[in-house]
Protein backbone atom coordinates (compact mmCIF):
# COMPACT_ATOMS: atom_id res chain seq x y z
CA UNK A 1 0.00 0.00 0.00
CA UNK A 2 1.61 3.35 -1.02
CA UNK A 3 2.18 5.97 1.62
CA UNK A 4 0.18 9.16 1.09
CA UNK A 5 1.13 10.86 4.34
CA UNK A 6 3.23 13.51 2.62
CA UNK A 7 0.13 14.66 0.68
CA UNK A 8 -1.88 15.46 3.79
CA UNK A 9 -1.66 19.10 4.78
CA UNK A 10 -0.66 19.90 8.35
CA UNK A 11 -3.38 21.19 10.67
CA UNK A 12 -3.65 24.94 10.77
CA UNK A 13 -3.08 26.66 14.06
CA UNK A 14 -5.00 29.83 13.13
CA UNK A 15 -8.13 30.85 15.02
CA UNK A 16 -10.48 31.14 12.06
CA UNK A 17 -12.96 28.77 13.71
CA UNK A 18 -13.06 30.87 16.87
CA UNK A 19 -13.69 34.04 14.86
CA UNK A 20 -16.45 32.33 12.90
CA UNK A 21 -18.10 31.03 16.07
CA UNK A 22 -17.96 34.52 17.57
CA UNK A 23 -19.56 36.03 14.46
CA UNK A 24 -22.36 33.45 14.47
CA UNK A 25 -23.08 33.86 18.16
CA UNK A 26 -23.15 37.66 17.76
CA UNK A 27 -25.61 37.35 14.88
CA UNK A 28 -27.86 35.00 16.89
CA UNK A 29 -27.83 37.39 19.84
CA UNK A 30 -28.94 40.36 17.71
CA UNK A 31 -31.46 38.40 15.58
CA UNK A 32 -33.95 37.42 18.25
CA UNK A 33 -36.72 39.56 16.75
CA UNK A 34 -37.85 39.49 13.09
CA UNK A 35 -37.05 42.49 10.89
CA UNK A 36 -40.33 44.17 9.81
CA UNK A 37 -41.26 43.61 6.17
CA UNK A 38 -40.59 46.64 3.95
CA UNK A 39 -44.21 47.27 2.96
CA UNK A 40 -45.13 50.54 4.67
CA UNK A 41 -45.28 52.44 1.38
CA UNK A 42 -47.54 49.87 -0.29
CA UNK A 43 -50.72 51.15 1.34
CA UNK A 44 -49.93 54.80 0.59
CA UNK A 45 -51.27 56.37 -2.57
CA UNK A 46 -48.67 59.12 -3.01
CA UNK A 47 -46.04 58.33 -5.57
CA UNK A 48 -43.63 61.13 -4.92
CA UNK A 49 -45.74 63.95 -6.31
CA UNK A 50 -47.12 64.83 -9.69
CA UNK A 51 -43.79 65.63 -11.30
CA UNK A 52 -42.27 62.18 -10.78
CA UNK A 53 -45.32 60.05 -11.55
CA UNK A 54 -44.58 59.25 -15.19
CA UNK A 55 -40.92 58.91 -14.41
CA UNK A 56 -41.74 56.44 -11.61
CA UNK A 57 -43.88 54.38 -13.96
CA UNK A 58 -41.07 54.08 -16.49
CA UNK A 59 -38.51 53.44 -13.79
CA UNK A 60 -40.62 50.73 -12.15
CA UNK A 61 -41.22 49.10 -15.51
CA UNK A 62 -37.50 49.09 -16.26
CA UNK A 63 -36.61 47.73 -12.85
CA UNK A 64 -39.17 44.97 -12.73
CA UNK A 65 -38.50 43.77 -16.27
CA UNK A 66 -34.79 43.26 -15.76
CA UNK A 67 -34.34 41.76 -12.33
CA UNK A 68 -31.01 40.05 -11.96
CA UNK A 69 -31.26 37.34 -9.34
CA UNK A 70 -28.37 36.13 -7.28
CA UNK A 71 -27.15 32.65 -8.21
CA UNK A 72 -27.27 30.57 -5.09
CA UNK A 73 -29.48 27.94 -3.50
CA UNK A 74 -29.40 26.60 0.02
CA UNK A 75 -31.45 23.39 -0.09
CA UNK A 76 -34.05 21.46 -2.08
CA UNK A 77 -36.01 24.60 -3.09
CA UNK A 78 -33.00 25.43 -5.24
CA UNK A 79 -33.97 22.61 -7.58
CA UNK A 80 -37.37 24.13 -8.18
CA UNK A 81 -35.63 27.43 -8.79
CA UNK A 82 -33.36 25.70 -11.32
CA UNK A 83 -36.40 24.15 -12.95
CA UNK A 84 -37.96 27.60 -13.12
CA UNK A 85 -34.82 28.83 -14.84
CA UNK A 86 -34.78 25.91 -17.26
CA UNK A 87 -36.41 25.69 -20.67
CA UNK A 88 -39.74 24.20 -19.59
CA UNK A 89 -40.82 27.09 -17.36
CA UNK A 90 -38.36 29.59 -18.84
CA UNK A 91 -37.69 32.44 -16.45
CA UNK A 92 -36.33 34.57 -19.31
CA UNK A 93 -39.89 35.43 -20.24
CA UNK A 94 -39.67 37.86 -17.33
CA UNK A 95 -36.32 39.27 -18.39
CA UNK A 96 -34.45 37.69 -15.52
CA UNK A 97 -32.68 34.68 -16.98
CA UNK A 98 -29.26 35.98 -15.98
CA UNK A 99 -28.57 34.52 -12.55
CA UNK A 100 -25.50 36.41 -11.39
CA UNK A 101 -22.82 34.61 -9.39
CA UNK A 102 -21.63 37.93 -7.93
CA UNK A 103 -23.68 40.02 -5.47
CA UNK A 104 -22.27 43.21 -7.04
CA UNK A 105 -24.20 42.47 -10.24
CA UNK A 106 -27.42 41.19 -8.69
CA UNK A 107 -30.41 43.14 -7.40
CA UNK A 108 -32.62 40.33 -6.17
CA UNK A 109 -31.99 37.50 -3.75
CA UNK A 110 -34.07 34.31 -3.83
CA UNK A 111 -33.51 32.51 -0.54
CA UNK A 112 -34.25 29.01 -1.80
CA UNK A 113 -34.02 26.61 1.10
CA UNK A 114 -33.16 26.09 4.74
CA UNK A 115 -30.91 28.74 6.20
CA UNK A 116 -28.72 27.52 9.06
CA UNK A 117 -27.12 29.82 11.58
CA UNK A 118 -23.74 28.75 10.32
CA UNK A 119 -24.64 29.98 6.83
CA UNK A 120 -26.44 33.11 8.04
CA UNK A 121 -23.43 35.48 8.29
CA UNK A 122 -22.42 34.55 4.73
CA UNK A 123 -25.92 35.22 3.37
CA UNK A 124 -26.12 38.49 5.26
CA UNK A 125 -22.75 39.50 3.86
CA UNK A 126 -23.92 38.70 0.32
CA UNK A 127 -27.03 40.81 0.89
CA UNK A 128 -24.94 43.68 2.18
CA UNK A 129 -22.72 43.51 -0.90
CA UNK A 130 -25.63 43.83 -3.32
CA UNK A 131 -26.15 47.28 -4.81
CA UNK A 132 -29.39 49.10 -4.02
CA UNK A 133 -32.22 48.92 -4.86
CA UNK A 134 -32.43 45.27 -3.88
CA UNK A 135 -35.22 42.84 -3.10
CA UNK A 136 -35.45 39.56 -1.21
CA UNK A 137 -37.81 36.68 -1.97
CA UNK A 138 -38.23 33.95 0.66
CA UNK A 139 -38.94 30.68 -1.12
CA UNK A 140 -40.43 27.71 0.76
CA UNK A 141 -41.45 26.96 4.34
CA UNK A 142 -37.90 26.86 5.68
CA UNK A 143 -37.04 30.31 4.44
CA UNK A 144 -40.38 31.72 5.63
CA UNK A 145 -40.43 30.37 9.17
CA UNK A 146 -37.87 27.59 9.52
CA UNK A 147 -40.60 25.13 8.52
CA UNK A 148 -40.08 21.69 9.98
CA UNK A 149 -36.86 22.85 11.57
CA UNK A 150 -38.14 26.02 13.22
CA UNK A 151 -37.46 24.66 16.73
CA UNK A 152 -34.07 23.29 15.74
CA UNK A 153 -30.80 24.32 17.35
CA UNK A 154 -29.14 25.05 14.04
CA UNK A 155 -31.75 26.58 11.71
CA UNK A 156 -32.74 30.23 11.41
CA UNK A 157 -36.50 30.40 12.18
CA UNK A 158 -37.39 32.46 9.14
CA UNK A 159 -34.96 34.55 7.14
CA UNK A 160 -36.71 37.73 8.25
CA UNK A 161 -34.55 37.40 11.35
CA UNK A 162 -31.55 38.52 9.32
CA UNK A 163 -32.95 40.10 6.12
CA UNK A 164 -35.95 42.30 5.24
CA UNK A 165 -38.20 40.10 3.06
CA UNK A 166 -40.33 41.53 0.25
CA UNK A 167 -42.26 38.46 -0.89
CA UNK A 168 -42.95 35.12 0.80
CA UNK A 169 -43.67 32.09 -1.41
CA UNK A 170 -45.10 29.19 0.63
CA UNK A 171 -44.66 25.55 -0.33
CA UNK A 172 -42.37 22.69 0.46
CA UNK A 173 -40.96 23.26 -2.05
CA UNK A 174 -43.16 25.61 -4.13
CA UNK A 175 -43.50 24.58 -7.74
CA UNK A 176 -42.00 26.84 -10.40
CA UNK A 177 -45.49 28.25 -10.98
CA UNK A 178 -45.57 29.24 -7.30
CA UNK A 179 -42.22 30.94 -7.62
CA UNK A 180 -43.51 32.79 -10.68
CA UNK A 181 -46.54 33.97 -8.79
CA UNK A 182 -44.22 35.34 -6.11
CA UNK A 183 -42.10 37.00 -8.76
CA UNK A 184 -45.12 38.65 -10.32
CA UNK A 185 -46.20 39.92 -6.91
CA UNK A 186 -42.70 41.30 -6.52
CA UNK A 187 -43.02 42.96 -9.93
CA UNK A 188 -46.17 44.73 -8.76
CA UNK A 189 -44.44 45.78 -5.60
CA UNK A 190 -41.48 47.19 -7.53
CA UNK A 191 -43.88 49.05 -9.83
CA UNK A 192 -45.42 50.73 -6.80
CA UNK A 193 -42.14 51.43 -5.08
CA UNK A 194 -41.08 54.37 -7.19
CA UNK A 195 -37.92 56.41 -7.11
CA UNK A 196 -38.09 57.99 -3.69
CA UNK A 197 -38.89 54.96 -1.56
CA UNK A 198 -35.64 53.43 -0.48
CA UNK A 199 -34.61 50.15 1.03
CA UNK A 200 -34.49 49.14 4.66
CA UNK A 201 -31.12 49.93 6.18
CA UNK A 202 -29.82 47.24 8.45
CA UNK A 203 -27.27 47.80 11.21
CA UNK A 204 -23.72 47.01 10.17
CA UNK A 205 -22.50 43.49 10.52
CA UNK A 206 -19.22 43.32 12.42
CA UNK B 1 -18.87 -5.94 -4.66
CA UNK B 2 -20.55 -8.35 -2.25
CA UNK B 3 -19.25 -8.18 1.29
CA UNK B 4 -19.37 -10.97 3.81
CA UNK B 5 -20.28 -9.67 7.25
CA UNK B 6 -17.99 -11.39 9.74
CA UNK B 7 -19.58 -12.49 13.00
CA UNK B 8 -18.03 -11.07 16.14
CA UNK B 9 -17.81 -14.58 17.56
CA UNK B 10 -15.42 -15.73 14.84
CA UNK B 11 -13.14 -12.71 15.07
CA UNK B 12 -12.97 -12.40 18.85
CA UNK B 13 -10.91 -15.59 19.58
CA UNK B 14 -8.19 -14.53 17.15
CA UNK B 15 -7.90 -11.16 18.85
CA UNK B 16 -7.91 -12.78 22.29
CA UNK B 17 -4.94 -14.88 21.18
CA UNK B 18 -2.92 -11.79 20.28
CA UNK B 19 -4.25 -9.20 22.75
CA UNK B 20 -5.75 -11.10 25.66
CA UNK B 21 -8.34 -9.40 27.81
CA UNK B 22 -9.30 -6.78 25.21
CA UNK B 23 -12.71 -8.19 24.25
CA UNK B 24 -15.72 -7.57 26.48
CA UNK B 25 -18.24 -9.65 24.58
CA UNK B 26 -18.99 -10.80 21.07
CA UNK B 27 -22.10 -11.95 19.27
CA UNK B 28 -23.29 -12.61 15.75
CA UNK B 29 -23.52 -9.00 14.67
CA UNK B 30 -20.73 -7.24 16.48
CA UNK B 31 -17.79 -7.33 18.82
CA UNK B 32 -17.49 -5.16 21.94
CA UNK B 33 -13.96 -4.06 22.78
CA UNK B 34 -12.58 -2.54 25.98
CA UNK B 35 -12.19 1.17 25.35
CA UNK B 36 -8.58 1.29 26.62
CA UNK B 37 -7.46 -1.28 24.05
CA UNK B 38 -9.46 0.04 21.08
CA UNK B 39 -6.51 1.44 19.12
CA UNK B 40 -4.43 -1.71 19.63
CA UNK B 41 -7.28 -3.93 18.45
CA UNK B 42 -7.96 -1.67 15.47
CA UNK B 43 -4.29 -1.69 14.48
CA UNK B 44 -4.29 -5.50 14.68
CA UNK B 45 -7.50 -5.72 12.61
CA UNK B 46 -5.96 -3.47 9.96
CA UNK B 47 -2.52 -4.99 9.79
CA UNK B 48 -3.12 -8.72 10.24
CA UNK B 49 -3.23 -10.44 6.83
CA UNK B 50 -6.26 -12.52 7.87
CA UNK B 51 -8.50 -9.51 8.39
CA UNK B 52 -6.80 -6.65 6.53
CA UNK B 53 -9.49 -4.06 7.35
CA UNK B 54 -7.98 -1.27 5.27
CA UNK B 55 -11.11 0.89 5.06
CA UNK B 56 -13.22 2.42 7.80
CA UNK B 57 -16.76 3.06 6.60
CA UNK B 58 -17.87 5.23 9.47
CA UNK B 59 -17.66 5.94 13.15
CA UNK B 60 -20.81 6.78 15.06
CA UNK B 61 -22.03 6.76 18.64
CA UNK B 62 -25.13 5.77 20.61
CA UNK B 63 -26.39 7.38 23.80
CA UNK B 64 -27.71 4.69 26.16
CA UNK B 65 -28.35 7.03 29.13
CA UNK B 66 -25.93 5.26 31.52
CA UNK B 67 -23.21 4.73 28.95
CA UNK B 68 -22.15 5.79 25.49
CA UNK B 69 -21.31 3.32 22.79
CA UNK B 70 -18.93 4.18 19.93
CA UNK B 71 -19.55 2.09 16.82
CA UNK B 72 -16.90 1.43 14.15
CA UNK B 73 -17.88 -0.16 10.84
CA UNK B 74 -14.87 -1.69 9.09
CA UNK B 75 -14.46 -3.13 5.61
CA UNK B 76 -11.64 -4.99 3.93
CA UNK B 77 -11.63 -4.12 0.24
CA UNK B 78 -9.08 -6.85 -0.46
CA UNK B 79 -10.68 -9.68 1.53
CA UNK B 80 -14.25 -8.46 0.80
CA UNK B 81 -15.57 -8.75 4.32
CA UNK B 82 -16.85 -6.33 6.95
CA UNK B 83 -17.10 -6.12 10.73
CA UNK B 84 -18.85 -4.01 13.32
CA UNK B 85 -16.79 -3.12 16.39
CA UNK B 86 -18.19 -1.32 19.44
CA UNK B 87 -16.69 0.19 22.55
CA UNK B 88 -18.60 1.22 25.67
CA UNK B 89 -17.82 4.31 27.71
CA UNK B 90 -19.48 4.29 31.16
CA UNK B 91 -20.81 7.52 32.65
CA UNK B 92 -22.09 10.77 31.13
CA UNK B 93 -19.55 13.26 32.44
CA UNK B 94 -16.53 13.80 30.24
CA UNK B 95 -16.58 10.55 28.22
CA UNK B 96 -13.21 9.74 26.65
CA UNK B 97 -11.86 7.10 24.32
CA UNK B 98 -8.53 6.74 22.46
CA UNK B 99 -8.54 7.95 18.88
CA UNK B 100 -7.99 5.66 15.89
CA UNK B 101 -6.67 8.40 13.59
CA UNK B 102 -3.20 6.86 13.87
CA UNK B 103 -4.61 3.69 12.27
CA UNK B 104 -6.86 5.25 9.60
CA UNK B 105 -6.47 8.89 8.52
CA UNK B 106 -10.11 8.83 7.46
CA UNK B 107 -11.21 8.52 11.05
CA UNK B 108 -10.29 12.17 11.60
CA UNK B 109 -13.50 13.88 10.45
CA UNK B 110 -15.69 11.04 11.73
CA UNK B 111 -14.32 11.40 15.23
CA UNK B 112 -14.73 15.16 15.06
CA UNK B 113 -18.37 14.67 14.13
CA UNK B 114 -18.93 12.30 17.06
CA UNK B 115 -17.23 14.81 19.34
CA UNK B 116 -19.35 17.62 17.93
CA UNK B 117 -22.75 15.98 18.23
CA UNK B 118 -22.26 13.52 21.08
CA UNK B 119 -19.53 15.13 23.18
CA UNK B 120 -17.20 12.16 23.32
CA UNK B 121 -13.56 13.27 23.54
CA UNK B 122 -11.06 11.31 21.50
CA UNK B 123 -7.75 11.48 23.32
CA UNK B 124 -4.63 11.99 21.15
CA UNK B 125 -6.78 13.16 18.22
CA UNK B 126 -4.60 15.69 16.34
CA UNK B 127 -7.31 18.30 15.69
CA UNK B 128 -10.31 17.70 17.93
CA UNK B 129 -12.75 20.56 17.42
CA UNK B 130 -16.31 20.98 16.20
CA UNK B 131 -16.87 20.13 12.55
CA UNK B 132 -20.58 20.74 11.77
CA UNK B 133 -21.61 23.25 14.41
CA UNK B 134 -19.73 26.44 15.16
CA UNK B 135 -17.19 27.10 17.81
CA UNK B 136 -18.89 28.35 20.96
CA UNK B 137 -22.10 26.32 20.52
CA UNK B 138 -23.49 25.17 23.87
CA UNK B 139 -24.03 21.44 24.36
CA UNK B 140 -24.01 18.40 22.11
CA UNK B 141 -27.30 18.03 20.21
CA UNK B 142 -27.49 14.28 19.65
CA UNK B 143 -27.32 13.52 23.36
CA UNK B 144 -30.59 12.37 24.84
CA UNK B 145 -30.56 15.09 27.48
CA UNK B 146 -30.10 17.95 24.96
CA UNK B 147 -33.17 20.22 25.33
Amino acid sequence: MPDYDHLILPYSSCDADKDEGQRINDLIARSQQPIPDPDAWLSGVDHGGVLLTSFDTVLGWARKRSLWPMLFGLACCAFEMMAAAGNRWDISRFGMEIFRPSPRQADMMIIAGTLTWKMAPAVRQLYDQMAEPKWVLAMGSCAISGGTFSESYSVVPGINRILPVDVYVPGCPPRPEGLYHGLMELHEKIQKQGYLKGNVHLPRLT
Amino acid sequence: MILKALAGTEVAPKIEQKLSGSIVESNETCMVVKKESISGVMRFLKESPDFNFNYINNITAVDNYDHFEVVYNLTSLAKKHSLCVKARIPGRDNPEIPSVTSVWKGADFQEREVYDLMGIRFTDHPNLKRIALWDGFEGHPLRKDFL
